[in-house]
């Protein structure tokens, strides 16, 4: 194993990424991983479950040993720099790993202890995000909703000021609302000179990364700026709506031109193998031929491909990741 | 880089989460209590109105004085008399006889002669300290009809042989109160250890706490000194409980047992953190403390079996059992008042055993994921 590495790389980047493997018994969880980080960039590692995603931040944060390749976080080895490494990253593991019985602030406090530091001495850092739960400093964190939870872990996360933030899946069960403070809150982090790793099952949540690596079987697809990943869409794209998806899909599927259907949200997307012909005369094509097949209601729009069409694209399979 | 500020504040957390679990410190602390007391009224040996049967194939002058003194005996209640040992068996099976008494035959005609006489005691018990107690009252009454023939006629004796249908041991609420320490200091140190531990890791607390500068002896440190403090306080409840209802003697020092009992209960810290190391579930780490700490040191330290009575495999398996040791040790305090200079070898062996457990299980507990 082991290609050459993608990315060139620079001194100055907060992580690189070379050639990673990692296997467990029969399971490739890693397969030849390379990414490199710019400073003070939001980048997103998106991917469905089992992508490898966790097995990645778990050797960034030098919880595991690669068996082949190499990573440097903040220019330290991942492997033989371990401890140097610990004392200057933050990490939030999949879940919300808080002490229930333990109240928000003596959560925070014990967190920043560990570090070696305490919560004033961090709180000019964590200020935006632990002044929305400080309200309930003496609330349990056993009874916190979901989003406060997520939110309290982030503090415990920053409150050592780390250099480099590791957040893995940190949107994973919480309600769009929060989820959408959260990467507010992420930008305001990263505005303020920190490098940020984020991980996520969630297409939508991509758009909000500076770069992202689309991960799948352990190996990385394709890393890029969202926009750019969209746009790695071979196919012209079409939004396909009508009451009966069955009929719909069975017969976008045979039509002569079809590259691939999917259900995406509320309707269906269609892409067609002419990539040269104006977009607007397929969708009059295929709109005449749902009509011919007695799908009258049936209304064909040409659209911009987003990466979960990238992705799905890119994965070769027609089956759907989670909507948001 | 690791600031003393660290270590203080893991233990603080500890013992907040040991304060804040109010139904399990509740029975942690009533445990050493509870046990001493019903372990000590369980095992009391006043036994009352036992129910004898004499298996009595030839009845003559001696075997009916002999009848006579255990009918007249407070202790005694003559169920039955039966000719054959085969008749005793229906009444043990009906529950209706606790101990059978069978004499050879022609009794009177061998005392006369001189010849050796033999009496068998069968006893049917389920609970070993009222066999023993049982077995104590019948020699007893058959030793004062010896002694009386004896002044009569010299030279005359009977021989008596039981014959227990269970394994019988010896053992008295004395005994036991050192070997109910060392059970309840297992339970708390090794068991709660391991389920606090092996928490964190279901939690994926102990990911982001390896995923910071503290090793991973501090971890564990941090860990179990408040366990410590826990098992210091039940030495001192179940010492107290025996004292108080069972006035059971303290012959030597309390500081030395004390010492000793820190000892073991480090031995059993070090045991339950290795537990939580090598498993990966709460669940996994509780039935393998159970089976790897608490069943053990309970069956196997001369508690309830004396080591001796144990098969000679099993005898050298008790000697990495660390409450064996500390039984003997705690006993030795208790009972003998042994001081250092007769114990010395005991806690040698338990501080071996602290540094062995307490390397395996600082190696086994990884400052990784894998």
């Amino acid at each position: 194993m082991g290609s050459p590495s993608t990315a060139p790389s620079s001194v100055d980047s907060p992580l690189i990424v070379d050639g990673l493997g990692k296997r467990f018994g029969d399971v490739q969880a890693l397969d030849d991983v390379s990414i490199e980080v710019q400073p003070a960039e939001l980048f997103g590692l998106v991917g469905p479950d089992g992508g490898g995603k966790t097995t990645l931040f778990r050797i960034l944060t030098t919880l595991l040993i690669p068996d082949s390749g190499s990573a440097t976080v903040l220019g330290l080895d991942v492997v033989r720099d371990m401890w140097e490494i610990r004392a200057r990253v933050g990490y939030m593991p999949g879940q919300f790993s808080l002490y229930p019985d333990l109240s928000v602030e003596e959560n925070l406090g014990f967190f920043a202890s560990v570090f070696g530091t305490s919560i004033e001495e961090g709180r000019s850092i964590i200020a935006p995000i632990y002044e929305q739960i400080e309200p309930f400093r003496d609330r349990r964190a056993g009874a916190l909703s979901g989003g406060m939870k997520q939110k309290l872990a982030l503090s415990c996360a920053l409150v050592h000021r780390p250099d480099i933030l590791f957040l893995d899946e940190p949107t994973t069960g919480v309600d769009a609302v929060s989820r959408r403070e959260f990467w507010d809150l992420l930008h305001s982090l990263k505005e303020s000179g920190l490098t940020i790793v984020v991980s996520t099952p969630y297409m939508d949540e991509a758009d909000r990364c500076d770069r992202v690596a689309l991960m799948q079987h352990g190996r990385i697809l394709a890393t890029d700026r969202p926009a750019a990943i969209g746009a790695l869409f071979p196919h012209p794209l079409f939004g396909v709506r009508g009451h009966d998806r069955v009929a719909l899909i069975r017969t976008l599927r045979e039509a002569p031109h079809s590259a691939s259907v999917f259900p995406f949200g509320g309707e269906l997307h269609y892409s067609d193998t002419r990539t040269d012909m104006d977009p607007s005369q397929i969708a009059s094509e295929v709109r005449q031929l749902l009509h011919a097949k007695g799908m009258e209601d049936a209304e064909v729009r040409s659209i911009e491909p987003g990466i979960e069409d990238t992705f799905m694209s890119l994965m070769g399979t027609a089956s759907s990741t989670v909507p948001a | 880089m690791m600031r003393p500020g660290a270590m203080r504040a893991f233990m603080v957390k500890e013992i907040r989460h040991i304060l804040r679990d109010r139904q399990t410190l509740t029975i942690l602390l009533l445990l050493p209590l509870a046990m001493v007391v019903l372990f000590g009224y369980a095992l009391r040996s006043d036994v009352k109105d036992v129910r004898i049967a004499f298996v009595d194939p030839m009845p003559d002058d001696a075997t009916g004085a002999i009848r006579n003194r255990f009918a007249g005996s407070a202790r005694f209640q003559v169920v039955d008399v039966v000719p054959t040992v085969a008749a005793v068996e229906p009444l043990f099976r009906r529950g209706a006889a606790d101990v059978a008494l069978v004499f050879e035959p022609d009794l009177a005609g061998r005392l006369s002669r001189g010849s050796p006489a033999q009496l068998l005691l069968i006893g049917d018990v389920s609970d070993p300290n009222t066999g023993t107690t049982i077995q104590a009252y019948a020699s007893a009454i058959l030793a004062d009809y010896q002694r009386d023939l004896s002044t009569a006629r010299s030279g005359m004796r009977i021989e008596m042989r039981t014959r227990m249908r269970y394994n019988p041991t010896l053992e008295s609420v004395n005994l036991f109160v050192p070997g109910l320490i060392a059970l309840v200091l297992t339970l708390v140190s090794a068991l709660m250890t391991a389920i606090s531990l092996s928490k964190e890791k279901e939690r994926g607390t102990l990911e982001v706490l390896l995923v910071s500068p503290l090793r991973p002896w501090q971890i564990i440190l941090g860990k179990v000194l408040p366990y410590l403090l826990l098992a210091f306080v039940n030495v001192v409840t179940a010492l107290l409980a025996a004292w108080a209802v069972f006035q059971v003697p303290f012959r030597g020092s309390l500081a030395l047992l004390l010492v000793a009992s820190m000892l073991y209960s480090m031995v059993s810290l070090a045991l339950g953190v290795l537990v939580a190391a090598i498993t990966t579930s709460q669940r996994a780490a509780m039935i393998g403390a159970m089976a790897g700490t608490m069943l053990p040191n309970e069956l196997l330290s001369g508690m309830i079996f004396p080591i001796a009575s144990l098969p000679d495999w099993l005898q050298w398996v008790t000697i990495v059992i660390p409450a064996r040791w500390y039984i003997v040790i705690s006993r030795g305090i208790m009972l003998k008042g042994a001081g250092i200079e007769h114990l010395w070898s005991e806690m040698l062996v338990l501080v071996a055993m602290l540094a062995g457990f307490l390397l395996l299980a600082v190696r086994s507990f990884s400052s990784r994921l894998d």
